[in-house]
């Protein structure tokens, strides 16, 4: 499904990304994980278009298109879903408002009739549920006023109507506590099929103990020094990141 | 990154003006310039009795002593009074028998800019009158209107038909002596619309004025006088256009709105005046003075306006607050894209007690162009327990467009409660990527966050026009992205 080959990115001329490789197949669950500064958010940052990072060298390839040749919105109308790491706020424009225009966008772009409002509403309905989000939520303008714990969750609200077939949480874990992070976690279990895949970027190792991956990578300077399943996420989470760091930073001297 | 951005606020920016079109069609002119030769020109072409032609002069020597006010934060080069032309009409037959004998060419000119002067298509339900250059050519609905009482006509014709009215209210709001535009357009003026609502009548339709701007060289200088008496209601719509010349092309309008006790006058503006081209060159100069009176108690009057046209917008649709208990509202948008130069906002006065106003402000600007929000604030000292709520917020797309905001408080009476607050804000590239990570792409995300932004103020539009002023803010801002 995503096939990323010595992907380099860089921001202001400082290189970022060092050259990774990663192959996502339907069905699959990998984690990525590093130190502050290794270069995670970059990664999803690039893979969603964001036009601050310029790629270098290297190639993408995303249900067999060259996803670095689309544009940001192409990407998402593709199947790629990014929950931010910050969500922003939009004044004014109300969150059910908001996901109707994409998800209307999508279906045009995908050659279907957009969705009327009783469908929508349907749809809303039950989605809402497997984030345990509030209609009175979704009434309010988009993120605006919403705590840390209710943006999280509107991001797999929206990532549950858009239904990608690949999705990147970006630290989705970050300011959470213990019973945001257990709704939203239960979100994707739900929301996980066979056809579809998640790359979950995160620092600690908490929270996949609620999603399980099947991959496990280590980002370090810019490449993926380590990868294995989720022994190597306990691994780090007794070690730390510092004996990689160690052995790494030996291999390149 | 910013350089993409640019790239993208210049494409929304840049895009053209749809009703810059010329209707080729024989106009009857005066001769260019300004003299008391002109003024007594029109007033005989009209046909006018003496009483308004003296009220002309009266107007034009008081101009005379006038300076043109430099106050505004815009900037533009002298205006040459003597190179413009006062008065164009075009040459058809001065009053048409029915709808039918308005030239065709005037009628295709209307139905481009989706005007339907034709009474039989019902569905709009709304009574127009057009006003082409100097002169209105049709005014609809006019029968079913005077059933109930309400004059709806052209100013030419009031002057003629209704002496009485046009004498007792003509200038009881904006005096001839205001300023140096309301002197020249009284003295000037060739036509408008007026619109009388009798006591108790609610106006059964919705009634507006479409003014278009066709002649080259020539200034449009009209009048509208609308008055509600006791406990009548009307809600009027303004819209305006004109064509793409190089040269800038001054309109100088007068408003007047007289509300009596339990009266209400809902005015609406969509002003689609010629902005200029992507280097500022041409367009409309939009120096219009608009204010109305509660003159009795528990009136209101609302001003919504959308300005999106216009190089230079100078403008403060203002409401004198004399009956106790009467309201004033103003709600706004204006947006400014390329070199367009916006100063609007209101004057509240507070004279009445019990008196509240409210004041939604939103500014809109992108390219290199200047939005300034002027407003004045003022509560008489015999006006016990005056409100007022303002709130003006300032929206910036890209960073070559500036944001100002003039707000001016006089309290002379401690029970005022006078309430200021004021936002800026940008279109974050941050909420753009977002928007384009959810599969909208950047123009559409424009449209969506403006809109968001300036919902409050569409909000207080009427139905069709709302629809109408939505498109236009997508279109105003076609291209600008930072």
């Amino acid at each position: 499904m995503l096939k990323i080959n010595n992907l380099q990115a860089s921001i202001e001329e400082k290189e970022i990304l060092k050259g990774i490789n990663l192959d996502i197949k339907p069905g699959e669950i990998h984690a990525i994980m590093g130190p502050n500064g290794s270069g995670k958010s970059t990664l999803a940052s690039v893979l969603a278009g964001r036009a601050d990072y310029e790629v270098t060298g290297g190639t993408v390839e995303f249900m067999g298109k060259d996803l670095l040749e689309l544009s940001p919105e192409d990407r998402a109308k593709e199947g790629l879903f990014l929950a931010f790491q910050y969500p922003v706020e939009i004044p004014g424009v109300s969150t059910t408002n908001f996901i109707k225009s994409a998800v209307n966008e999508k279906r045009k772009y995908l050659g279907l009739e957009p969705l009327d409002a009783a469908q929508f509403l349907r749809n809303m309905k039950e989605k809402m549920k497997l984030v345990e989000i509030d209609q009175s939520l979704l009434s309010r303008s988009l993120n605006e006023g919403f705590s840390g714990g209710e943006k999280k969750r509107n991001e797999i609200f929206q990532m549950a109507m858009l239904e990608p077939k690949l999705a990147i949480l970006d630290e989705t874990d970050s300011g959470l506590d213990i019973d945001a992070l257990r709704i939203v976690a239960n979100g994707v279990n739900q929301l996980r099929t066979k056809d579809n895949a998640f790359l979950v970027v995160t620092h600690y190792q908490r929270l996949l103990d609620y999603i399980v991956p099947d991959f496990v990578h280590v980002l370090y300077k810019g490449r993926i020094v380590r990868s294995g399943t989720k022994e190597l996420a306990k691994e780090l989470e007794v070690k730390g990141y510092d004996f990689i760091k160690a052995e790494v930073d030996q291999e390149l001297a | 990154m910013h350089e993409e951005n640019d790239d993208i606020l210049e494409q929304i920016t840049s895009s053209e003006y749809k009703y810059g079109f010329v209707t080729d069609i024989e106009a009857d002119e005066a001769p260019k310039g300004l003299s008391e030769d002109t003024v007594r020109f029109i007033s005989a072409k009209k046909n006018e009795p003496a009483w308004m032609l003296d009220y002309r002069l009266k107007a034009y020597r008081h101009w005379l002593t006038m300076e043109e006010p430099k106050w505004p934060n815009v900037e533009y080069p002298p205006i040459n009074y003597q190179d413009i032309i006062y008065y164009s009409a075009p040459k058809q037959k001065i009053a048409p028998d029915s709808l039918d004998d308005i030239d065709p060419e005037l009628r295709k000119t209307f139905e481009k800019l989706g005007i339907s002067l034709n009474e039989q298509k019902r569905l709009t339900g709304v009574a127009v009158d057009a006003v082409i250059d100097s002169v209105s050519v049709a005014t609809t609905f006019k029968e079913e209107l005077s059933k109930v009482g309400v004059i709806f006509c052209s100013m030419s014709e009031a002057i003629q038909e209704h002496p009485d009215l046009i004498k007792k209210y003509l200038g009881s709001v904006v005096p001839a002596t205001d300023n140096y535009f309301t002197a020249l357009n009284s003295a000037v003026f060739s036509d408008g619309s007026f619109c009388f609502i009798p006591k108790g009548v609610r106006c059964p339709m919705e009634l507006s004025t479409y003014f278009r701007i066709n002649a080259a060289n020539t200034g449009q200088f009209e009048r509208t006088l609308i008055v509600a008496e006791d406990e009548a209601y009307v809600s009027y719509l303004e819209g305006c256009t004109a064509p793409m010349r190089d040269e800038n092309q001054l309109h100088a309008a007068v408003v007047e709105i007289v509300a009596m006790e339990k009266a209400e006058v809902k005015y609406s503006t969509v002003q689609n005046w010629y902005p200029g081209d992507k280097e500022g060159k041409g367009g409309i100069y939009n120096f219009v003075t608009k204010r109305g009176i509660c003159a009795g108690a528990h009136a209101k009057i609302s001003w919504t306006q959308v300005e999106t046209g216009s190089s230079i917008t100078w403008k403060y649709p203002s409401v004198i607050l004399k009956g106790d208990y009467s309201i004033g509202e103003f709600y706004s948008v204006a947006v400014t894209n390329n070199f367009q130069q916006a100063d609007t906002g209101t004057k509240m006065v507070h004279l009445g007690k019990n008196t509240k106003s409210r004041i939604v402000s939103k500014g809109i600007s992108a390219g290199k162009s200047q939005n300034s929000y002027r407003g004045l604030v003022s509560v008489a000292k015999n006006a016990g327990n005056a409100r007022n709520f303002s709130q003006c917020d300032s929206l910036l797309l890209g960073d070559k467009c500036g944001a100002h905001t003039f707000p001016y408080i006089e309290v002379k009476n401690n029970t005022a409660v006078v309430e200021h607050e004021a936002t800026t804000s940008k279109i974050g590239e941050d909420q753009i990527f977002y928007c384009n990570q959810r599969g909208i792409d950047t123009e559409t995300a424009v449209a969506l966050i403006v809109n968001g932004f300036a919902k409050e103020v569409m909000n207080q539009l009427p139905m069709e026009f709302a629809v109408e002023a939505q498109k236009l803010l997508a279109i105003s801002l076609e291209g600008s992205v930072g």
